[in-house]
């Protein structure tokens, strides 16, 4: 570990670290544009420049050079000073200081720089060099003019998103960033691009010039559109979420997010479900919550709890799933089922908790040797999981697939469509050092996780059996034990009588057509259309919610907005109901609610990731699965209702899944 | 050919793509771009008389070594070599850099100029494009034009009309010193050395 000083202070550097790490080590701030901790070295900006002796006796790129034992660094000198603002100003020789017409202005890093190295006059007296904006897709805006050629978004093209489609055409001056052909860039994660950018020539389309940075309350939350629970801020203004963006956790999202996330939140003002709604001679009317709670009381009036049912949504918190739970109890009901896609985890014998996580954990993943993926959806499923398994292939791990073949962004054999394979796997997965294995929920029949179960993929300090849910909400749900046995068709079997819908729309409710259907949910979708009595209920950003990720971590998303008109939070709504159906919920506020959670799931009270030891199914007596997997149904831009609602995800659809470019879009309007 | 989708390596070059990838490791073919575009865009020359990659050529060729396309073009917008668009039969491409323009390069292009030929265009006989480039290195006979493969050398007004002429007239002028030294031998002879000793 070599020992360096920075600025007279000595600091012990671990090897191979670069100078610039040394520097930050001791506290010092070095400006930067192109390197990103989470990318690879560029060296080519220069705004990083430290002196460093021994060595040549002009200032170097910190970023690039390796600390060895015994350097004195200087980051303070006036040579060091006076080289960053020569480098500031050959920078913006070239960049069109239009920061007061910038979406970037208030958050951009050429902006605070400029303010520390910039010499606030202009000896260019030249023409400035333009270049045209170019199409990216929907959610990038160009501003090419502002670009620096860091590179940072060509590298994350590369390196984390997988899409070799960024790149940077001519040289010297002449120098433009663009998408091949300007087509739009075809990445679940292209959004990330906006927030590396330095400057403002990545800007988020779907919200250009709508707000400055400065006026945005910011907001954590968890997003709930896959099971990644991905740590986000949402940026609301006048009660309405404008944006969102990633907040750093290592051990969840890192700092991505994907753009079903990021831009997904403008659906959170179409479509929505602000008043109860119940449905008369046929047809669904307006009603008050009095009206609603009414005709829902008389409906269950004498039905006896075997007949009564509930199936939980995608993205329900973990509160509302309680206090559905607790109000079926309370109507003598115990039928809750969460798997909604065909899943067998959660039943005997894989019924307990290792079961139906991501055993190596997201980060743990990138440990792997080997990795085989049940099922081919996951650039979709979990686009984050997919960076990670990137990540593990680069470091030198194989990827395995059974399922449809599909672009995965990174090199993978295919072992066919039939899983069957699992009885034949490569001998490079079966002798693997570390292997993990990842099981698309939806294709995770009990035979499936008998067969993944009896691969050698646990040993000491390894566990490599890993469920890929894609529901926010599902891992939450097995820990409270929302099953029924035999699953979906079981219930659709011996059909309920009055059935709860906690935001279900994904599902072919004809099976219930006879049931008195009572929809709980934010969107008029097709679970609303369905229902007998429409509840509006609180969207994600609306409610304070603990979400339970596939790795069975517990976090807490805040409340950034209050839910329109009516709606009001699932769980108030639920202990009201409660209460009209003479069941007695014992909460009367949050805090006395998530008391009752950590009370009987004490593994569910604490923000954090509760140890799940590997408890080894009893896999005797399943036969050995065959046949094609079972593909994902729903489009990666509009698989929830504020999905579907959102006009961004429309146009992302139009243009990235249909390739039309926007002129199409008008001259067809 | 109309929009050079079919672009194939004939079966002299296909062979002369695999021994240049052959010149890398394995996994490494990527390296092979540039003497690829180069071949490519030579047999554009032969096939069909202009010496230029059209996009699809370029995606062929990164096809041919697994590297995406936009690396592809990458490379084939960072090197003048590479003509994105049709250019002339001749491609004479003049240097400017300090030596040549020291020994009379604007010469040489007020003889292109009053030719008709202009910077970065093609005449419209379609026979000559002209570029100004940077030092072709070959400064020890400055001035320099390279016409496609050839380095025509020491010039002046008149011999690089005379070189434009013939070339429009179909000859092949004799490439090198035009004032006919041998390489960059002394003009009119050693000046030194001259006996054994
Ligand atoms: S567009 Fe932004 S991220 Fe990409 S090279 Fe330019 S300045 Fe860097
Ligand atoms: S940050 Fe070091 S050269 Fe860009
Ligand atoms: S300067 Fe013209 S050839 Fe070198």
């Amino acid at each position: 570990m070599p020992k360096v000083t920075v600025d007279g202070i000595e600091v012990e550097v671990p090897a191979g670290a670069t100078v610039m790490q040394a520097c930050e080590m001791a506290g010092k701030e070095i400006p930067r544009f192109c390197y990103h901790e989470r990318l690879s070295i560029a060296g080519n900006c220069r705004m990083c420049l430290v002196e460093v002796s021994p060595g040549p006796p002009k200032p170097q790129a910190s970023c690039a050079l390796p600390a060895a034992e015994g350097q004195v660094i200087t980051t303070t000198s006036e040579k060091v000073r006076k080289a960053r603002e020569g480098v500031m100003e050959f920078l913006l020789i070239n960049h069109p200081l239009d920061c007061p017409i910038c979406d970037q202005g208030g958050e951009c890093d050429l902006q605070d720089q400029a303010m520390a190295y910039g010499r606030g006059y202009s000896r260019f007296a030249e023409n400035k060099r333009a270049v045209t904006e170019k199409y990216m897709g929907p959610l990038v805006k160009t501003v090419m003019t502002r670009c620096i050629h860091c590179t940072r978004c060509v590298r994350f093209a590369e390196e984390v998103a997988g899409v070799e489609e960024i790149g940077a055409l001519f040289r010297g001056e002449n120098m433009q960033i663009t998408s091949y052909l300007e087509q739009a860039v075809t990445s679940e994660v292209s959004g990330n691009i906006i927030d590396l950018c330095p400057v403002g020539a990545l800007t988020a389309k779907p919200t250009a010039f709508t707000a400055r940075p400065w006026e945005l309350t910011r907001t954590d939350t968890i997003d709930a559109m896959d099971a990644v629970g991905s740590n986000t801020v949402a940026h609301s203004r006048s009660g309405t979420v404008i944006r969102i963006t990633p907040r750093v956790n290592d051990d969840v999202n890192e700092e991505w997010i994907s753009d079903i996330a990021r831009f997904g939140v403008d659906g959170l003002r179409e479509r929505r479900l602000d008043r109860p709604w119940v449905r008369v001679d046929g047809r669904l009317r307006e009603a008050s919550w009095a009206a609603a709670f009414a005709s829902i009381a008389a409906r269950a009036e004498g039905v006896p709890g075997e007949r009564v049912a509930a199936l939980v949504g995608p993205m329900a918190a973990l509160e509302e799933m309680v206090a559905l739970r607790d109000l079926l109890t309370g109507l003598g009901a115990s039928r809750i089922e969460c798997r909604l896609d065909g899943s067998a985890v959660g039943e005997a014998p894989f019924a307990d908790r290792s079961h139906w996580r991501f055993n190596t954990t997201l980060a743990g993943l990138e440990q792997a040797d080997s990795i085989l993926l049940v099922g081919s959806a996951i650039r979709h499923d979990a686009p984050l999981v997919m960076t990670r398994i990137r990540k593990a292939v680069r470091a030198g791990a194989e990827l395995f697939v059974i399922g449809e073949e599909r672009e995965l962004g990174a090199p993978a054999t295919f072992l066919g469509d039939d899983l069957s394979a699992l009885a034949a796997l490569p001998e490079a997965f079966l002798r693997a050092e570390r292997p993990a294995a990842l099981v698309e929920s939806r294709n995770a029949r009990a035979e499936v996780l008998a067969a993944v179960a009896a691969l050698p993929l646990v040993r000491e300090g390894w566990n490599g059996f890993n469920l890929l849910h894609t529901d926010a909400s599902r891992v939450g749900a097995l820990e409270l034990g929302l099953v029924v046995p035999g699953g979906l068709s079981a219930l659709a079997a011996d059909p309920p009588e009055l059935l709860f819908l906690l935001g279900v729309d994904e599902i072919d409710l004809a099976p219930f057509a006879g049931a008195f259907k009572v929809y709980l949910g934010s969107h008029g979708d097709r679970g609303a259309a369905a229902a007998d009595v429409i509840l509006p209920a609180a969207a994600w950003l609306e409610k304070p919610g603990t979400f339970v990720n596939m790795e069975g971590r517990v976090q807490r998303s805040l409340r950034a907005v209050f839910p329109p008109g009516d709606a009001r939070e699932d769980w108030t709504i639920l202990r009201a109901l409660a209460d009209r159906l003479g069941v007695r919920l014992p909460y009367d506020d949050l805090a006395t609610l998530r008391r009752r959670i950590a009370h009987e799931w004490p593994q569910l009270g604490a923000e954090g990731l509760a140890p799940a030891p590997w408890v080894a199914p009893d896999v005797a007596g399943f036969g050995a699965p065959s046949g094609p997997t079972v593909r994902r149904s729903a489009g990666f831009y509009t698989a929830t209702p504020i999905l579907r609602a959102s006009p961004t995800m429309a146009a992302c659809v139009a243009e990235i899944v249909e390739g039309r470019k926007p002129q199409l879009l008008e001259a067809a309007a | 050919m109309s929009d050079f989708r079919d672009f194939r390596w004939t079966p002299e070059n296909a062979r002369e793509a695999e021994r240049i990838i052959a010149r890398y490791p394995k996994g490494r073919e990527a390296s092979a771009i540039m003497p690829l575009l180069w071949l490519a865009q030579n047999q554009m020359r032969d096939e069909t008389g202009i010496a230029w990659l059209p996009l699809p050529v370029i995606e062929y060729v990164a096809a041919q070594i697994g590297m995406p396309k936009i690396r592809a073009l990458e490379v084939a917008t960072f090197y003048t070599m590479y003509n994105l668009k049709p250019i002339g039969r001749f491609h004479v491409q003049v240097c400017g850099t300090t030596p040549c323009w020291l020994r009379g390069s604007d010469e040489v292009f007020r003889a292109c100029f009053d030719r008709g030929l202009k910077k970065g265009e093609t005449t419209p006989d379609g026979l000559f494009t002209l570029s100004e480039v940077e030092c072709l290195g070959a400064c020890a006979n400055a001035p320099v034009m390279q016409v496609n493969d050839d380095n025509y050398e020491d010039l002046s007004y008149e011999t690089t009309l005379a070189v434009l002429d013939a070339l429009a007239a179909g000859r092949t002028p004799k490439p090198g010193s035009q004032i006919g030294r041998t390489a960059s031998c002394p003009e009119g002879g050693p000046t030194t050395l001259k006996e054994l000793a």
